[in-house]
């Protein structure tokens, strides 16, 4: 059985149809890289999968949980059990240190542990840095902070949307061989990504255009065209 | 992790929470005052509106039947009949005694100085005066006419040959404090030297008189232990249909009409307490005064209270704004805790708390700040402290609730209708 299953999935807002029949399998373990143009429906599609919103239509099975007619109350729940989160804006809470904000994430989950917490600061080589401020940290710091916030409640699925999109190079590539590393390990990842180099990481690439998955062949040409220009 | 949520949000952003709970406690500590100052306003404005006279006459019956049959201001010297000067204290034996705030008995002469014709006022300045009871209470024009500005001193009751002149008259003779004016009683028969101790200004009739001691009078008309009348000033009820019926005639209310009359501080029902109290007397009630003193009073504490609601109001109206500020600025956190899995119920639970211990601290700090206020009004408007009421406590910890919670409503619908997808790509 699959991990993720999408069947005819469709997003509307007013006259936008920001996706149209989406049908998508990822199988556990697998990483997928979104690519396509801006406006093209990536972020639509990575909130309805991370149960930040709900499909005009379409059915979704999650880790053969069906949440395609639950309520937004349990929305909330399937979210904080089996996905982790990372935005291209890293988004932590200002006023925590970094050990904080990942004891906020358990917290919500489950129960804080700060020693759990510490460990996923060290993997991420911040351990150093757990009792600092997110403004005393610098942006590839602050998004290894957010990466170890989506881990640190063993999640099935994890979404990350542009997560090196506001990183330089050197810190995108510290963030990308943590991602690699993770994929090692056997977790599935669904990242959105404008960067043909960093697409070419995953296993696995599709293209969105106008809200519709590019067919097989036109895909290729387009991911190789990317990888190109 | 609640906690150390709560302490980052309060304490890393401690200076937009100071201008939240500052505004909190601007509106507490108005209404601490206000109401401070209500409650303890009647006794006040009462204090001062005595300063328009004595609200109930008291007068020997006879005397009365003159005026009233004749129309004629019956001078107690001349209709032979006199108030004994020992009944004055039974005044405060009445049911309605603690409202008599100050009494002082008068007793009235003609005479003259050189060649002019004069008014002579014996009556009792500040005189302690032991009640049936027991307890000691002091009365006198002092207390009465607290209103008039007096340039020199007071006198002492037991200063048998000291005199206090009214303005206009001390001007008319020239007379300066220290001086020496020589009187003479009805009859002739009588020069009496007094020494001026002070000079008053009433704005009245009294600028044209010279005030001496009781006994100064009653030796010099050889009527010893008799006055003229008792002017009272007592707190009243203002009046209402009931009070008005029986002023007219208290015999035509009904037993219960009689009692609820009776046992109501309507400037008439004192005034009927008086003559039964006093013998052989009249107690009238100076009725103008006496009816807009309750009015006054009402319309002052109504004021009060409207600037009270007002002032919630606008500081509900500060704290709704600061804190949607607050909200909107924050949304992104809002957002991400919902993104991490924190429900609505989290989320309102988490703020409601900041808010609420904000409003706590600013509800403490407006309390103590209203207390400085209240006497500040009470220096600068009565001229004296205002009590400090413990009842207006839990009325202050309702409108801090009231007032958090209103203003902070409009900011907790925001949070309700935050959805993460939307704040977290920016949008
Ligand atoms: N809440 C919304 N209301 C109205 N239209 C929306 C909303 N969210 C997205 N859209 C529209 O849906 C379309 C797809 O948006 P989406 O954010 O998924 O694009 P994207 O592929 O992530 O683009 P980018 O690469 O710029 O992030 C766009 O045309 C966008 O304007
Ligand atoms: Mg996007």
């Amino acid at each position: 059985m699959s991990l993720l299953e999408l069947h005819n999935v469709s997003m509307i807002y007013g006259s936008v149809k920001a996706l149209q029949g989406i049908d998508l399998t990822v199988e556990k373990g697998e990483w997928l890289a979104l690519m396509g143009p801006s406006g093209s429906g990536k972020t639509t599609l990575m909130n309805i999968i991370g149960c930040m919103d709900k499909a005009s239509t379409g059915s979704i099975v999650l880790d053969g949980v069906d949440f395609t007619d639950v309520t937004a109350g349990n929305l909330t729940m399937l979210r904080r059990d089996k996905i982790g989160l990372v935005f291209q804006q890293f988004h932590l809470i200002p006023y925590l240190t970094a050990v904080e904000n990942l004891m906020v994430a358990q917290y919500y989950h489950s129960m804080p542990d700060e020693q759990e917490a510490l460990i996923a600061l060290e993997r991420v080589g911040l351990k150093e840095r757990a009792r600092h401020l997110p403004s005393q940290l610098s942006g590839g710091e602050q998004q290894r902070v957010c990466i170890a916030r989506a881990l640190i409640n063993y999640p099935m699925l994890i979404l990350a949307d542009e997560p090196t999109g506001n990183l330089d190079e050197t810190n995108a590539k510290i963030v990308l061989e943590f991602f690699q590393q993770l994929h090692r390990e056997g977790h599935t990842i669904i990242m959105v990504t404008h960067d043909p180099k960093v697409a070419e990481l995953a296993e696995r690439c599709i293209v969105l255009e106008h809200g519709r998955i590019a067919n097989r062949k036109d895909r290729r040409i387009v991911c190789r065209e990317e990888e190109v220009s | 992790m609640f906690w150390e949520m709560l302490k980052g949000a309060l304490v890393r952003q401690s200076r937009k929470m100071f201008m939240v709970a500052l505004t909190i406690a601007l509106g507490v500590s108005l209404t601490t005052a206000m109401l401070n100052v209500m409650l303890d306003v009647g006794d006040k404005v009462n204090r001062e509106l005595k300063a328009y006279g004595a609200n109930i006459t008291v007068i020997p019956r006879a005397a009365s039947v003159l005026r009233d049959v004749y129309g004629i201001e019956a001078s107690s010297g001349k209709t032979g009949q006199y108030l004994q000067e020992a009944d004055v204290g039974k005044l405060k034996t009445i049911f309605w005694a603690n409202n008599i705030v100050a009494f002082s008995p008068l007793l009235e002469t003609k005479a003259t100085v050189g060649s002019d014709d004069i008014t002579v006022v014996g009556t009792w300045f500040n005189r302690p005066l032991e009640l049936p009871t027991g307890e000691v209470v002091e009365t006198g024009i002092k207390e009465l006419k607290s209103w008039w500005t007096v340039e020199g001193n007071w006198i002492n009751d037991a200063d048998i040959k000291g005199a206090m002149v009214g303005s206009t008259l001390a001007r008319k003779l020239n007379l300066q404090i220290g001086d020496s004016v020589e009187i003479v009683l009805p009859g002739g028969s009588q020069r009496e030297a007094l020494t001026v101790q002070g000079i008053f200004n009433s704005g009245g009739a009294e600028d044209d008189q010279i005030f001496v001691t009781l006994p100064f009078v009653q030796q010099g008309l050889n009527l010893p232990g008799k006055i003229g009348k008792i002017e009272v000033s007592a707190i009243t009820t203002p009046e209402n249909d009931l009070a008005r019926k029986a002023a007219h005639d208290p015999k035509s209310l009904s037993l219960k009409e009689w009692e609820t009359w009776y046992c109501t501080a309507y400037v008439s029902s004192i005034a009927y307490q008086i003559e039964e109290a006093v013998g052989d007397s009249r107690a009238k009630p100076v009725r103008q005064v006496a009816e807009s003193e309750g009015t006054i009073l009402q319309k002052t504490q109504l004021l009060m209270l409207l600037i009270t609601g007002l002032s919630l109001a606008g500081s509900a109206l500060g704290i709704s704004n600061l804190l949607m500020a607050n909200i909107m600025e924050r949304s992104r956190e809002f957002g991400l805790l919902k993104a991490l899995g924190a429900t609505d119920r989290d989320v309102l639970l988490l703020t409601l708390t900041e808010i609420m211990t904000t409003g706590l601290v600013g509800g403490i700090a407006g309390y103590f700040l209203g207390l400085g206020f209240a006497q500040i009004i009470g220096h600068n408007v009565f001229g004296t402290a205002v009590a400090i009421n413990a009842m207006v406590i839990p009325w202050v910890i309702i409108s801090v609730i009231l007032i958090t919670l209103v203003g902070s409503l409009p900011a907790m619908r925001m949070l309700l209708s935050l959805r993460p997808a939307a704040v977290l790509h920016g949008r």
